[in-house]
């Protein structure tokens, strides 16, 4: 059912082509956006099913309170808009609606992250894996590329139960195979290495790796590790990381406060105390650029990542960003 | 299979008003041993869950799942009490239940839990909520061609809410003619009248404009309220009912009394209220 894969796409395009066959699988498929269904890419399955798609404007609290509604009726609902709108704006109603209830119903959320752009702040969501995390009963997974995302899309949607799925803006580069099936729940090691940890998720694990190859010249072998899904953590796959190497970096397009650092932190500190540092915006907003720029600016890019790694490996200090 | 009320023969207009006081008794029972509670608006809504309960809905309380089966949303949740004793009333589950609201453990969350309640349809509390939801089953029922129909109540001060303008207007939008919306108009708010925290007037044109049939009745009048509900069958749109009522109704010293919005009777004022409710 797949199409062929292009080398680069963003994940929200991914998410569309998985939502068309998904609905052509499973009548009970239904997908909701608050117009944004041409850059959500819900307006692919809106082409298809018609008769399953409805937008309800701009209106995201209510939106989400259909989904919960129709979820009711049995109905696996995918609800989409930027991520910024369908966390924030609507918080209360899934705090209470969906994931109190337990229904099942996906927030499948496009344009997250720094990388959104020249729309600057008010677009950028900074804090969404922090928001949803904290949910109970919620899902959070964050695909490192296209083809996570649509194996992701259809692993949720086989799932019974309130999933928050984090998708990107930028057409990036497909890192990850079809031939390895996606699990909710499991981390990947992309790159195995001895002398430091590099867990990320999202367009960070392109990155990463890219540190990674770059920090090999210099001797330093890094193990990189994709944290496809932030909750529930892989506890095993990054304790037993962590014990390998002693050191852990976590890189994400989020903020340093409660994402994929948060959570890797809260679990090391238990089960495995080694140093963590977490690479990711800074407490602070976001602001307009081309997303290259604002890469480079919040430290996101596999130089920043290779600078950080060589202080903690020479004077083992704390990086304060 | 599930059979409406009047197939299987209406409770009478008696047996209604004696469904209506074991409620209400049961209202102020629970609330006074639970300590706390939300007896003046469970009040106020006694009429319209009897009608819709006992004389209008399509269920069956053997099969809470059915998905034929009508579907009643509170979206008012801080009136829990007043579905927990028509549920039991209903035969949802033991009247005895009743008495532990609110209490550590017990299925009677302060505001209902779907999860926790057989019967109830939606988990309500943080308010604005329940239309959007009844929104979302008018629309799947519609997608599976299932002729069920979908009861929503909403506070007056509810109606504040943004979400539920929200709600109406995708309800307008979508015509949902199998979507019900019922206002318990009884005026009051926490903090005082409706109109003095926030205007509300005029709540029929506002409801009209987003699309919607609109129809004022007594709230705690059967006759009325049966014969909005009958109605319904034939709507063309979705129907908003703003049932006029009185917050604390049946009790009088609760009647249009704010302070009882959020209150439990003590031991004494029990007993009075108890003794004006009568068996």
């Amino acid at each position: 059912m797949s199409t062929k894969q292009p080398t680069k796409e963003a994940t929200r395009d991914s998410y569309g082509r998985a939502l068309v066959d998904l609905g052509h699988r499973d009548h009970r498929v239904a997908v909701l956006d608050a117009d944004l269904s041409k850059s959500t890419k819900t307006a692919l399955f809106a082409d298809a099913y018609p008769e399953r798609f409805f937008n309800l404007g701009i209106a995201e609290a209510n939106m989400i309170g259909v989904a919960a509604g129709l979820a009711c009726t049995g109905k696996i609902v995918f609800v989409s808009t930027f991520a910024i709108f369908a966390t924030q704006r609507a918080l209360n109603q899934i705090f209470q609606s969906v994931a109190y209830t337990g229904l099942n119903v996906k927030i499948c959320a496009t344009h997250a992250g720094i990388t959104v752009g020249e729309d600057g702040a008010t677009h950028q969501a900074l804090d969404d894996i922090a928001l949803m995390r904290a949910m109970p009963g919620m899902k959070v997974l964050v695909p490192a590329d296209a083809e996570e995302a649509y194996q992701a899309t259809l692993a949720v949607a086989q799932y019974d139960g309130p999933v928050y799925l984090r998708l990107g803006r930028l057409a990036t580069s497909v890192i990850t195979s079809d031939e390895e099936p996606f699990t909710i729940g499991r981390a990947k090691i992309m790159r195995p290495g001895r002398d430091i940890t590099l867990a990320a998720c999202g367009f960070m694990v392109e990155q990463s790796l890219r540190a990674a190859e770059k920090l090999a010249e210099e001797g330093i072998d890094a193990e990189v590790i994709n944290v496809s899904t932030i909750k529930p953590l892989d506890t095993e796959t990054l304790v037993q990381s962590a014990a390998r190497t002693g050191v852990v970096v976590t890189v994400e397009e989020h903020s340093v406060i409660g994402g994929l650092g948060g959570a890797v932190a809260e679990v090391l500190a238990s089960h495995h105390p080694v140093p963590v540092h977490r690479v990711g915006v800074p407490d602070l907003f976001g602001q307009s650029g081309d997303a290259a720029a604002l890469l480079t600016h919040y430290g996101l890019t596999p130089e920043n990542i290779c600078h950080i790694i060589r202080q903690i490996l020479t004077d083992g200090k704390e990086i304060v960003k | 299979m599930l059979s409406t009320a009047s197939s299987v023969g209406r409770e009478t207009y008696l047996d209604l008003e004696k469904r209506a006081r074991a409620i209400r008794r049961h209202i102020v029972n629970m609330i006074a041993e639970a300590g706390s509670g939300h007896p003046g608006g469970s009040l106020s809504a006694v009429e319209i869950l009897t009608t819709l309960y006992f004389g209008v809905m399509k269920i069956d309380p053997n099969v809470p799942n059915d998905p034929e089966r009508d579907r009643f949303i509170l979206s008012k949740g801080h009136a829990a009490p007043v579905l927990y004793a028509t549920l039991a009333e209903r035969g949802y589950f033991a009247v005895g239940t009743l008495s532990s609201l609110r209490r550590m453990g017990s299925p009677l969350q302060g505001h209902p839990d779907m999860r926790k309640v057989p019967g109830v349809e939606m988990s309500t509390g943080s308010l604005g909520q329940g239309l959007s939801v009844g929104v979302g089953i008018a629309l799947g029922a519609r997608l599976d061609n299932r002729y069920c129909r979908v009861y929503v109540l909403l506070g007056d001060g509810e109606c504040q809410e943004g979400q539920i303008w929200e709600a109406a207007m995708a309800a307008g939008h979508y015509q949902l003619n199998n979507l019900v919306a019922i206002v318990d108009r009884n005026g009051l708010q926490i903090d005082g009248s409706t109109e003095a925290v926030m205007t509300l007037s005029p709540l029929a044109q506002k409801w009209r404009a987003f699309g919607w049939d609109v129809v004022e009745v007594d709230g705690h009048s059967f006759s009325e309220l049966f014969q909005v509900l009958d109605s319904v069958a034939y709507a063309h749109k979705p129907t908003a009912i703003i049932a006029r009522t009185v917050k604390g109704k049946g009790v009088t010293f609760m009647e249009g009394a704010v302070d009882w919005h959020g209150k439990a009777p003590d031991r004494k004022q029990l007993e009075k209220a108890l003794e004006e409710l009568g068996e």
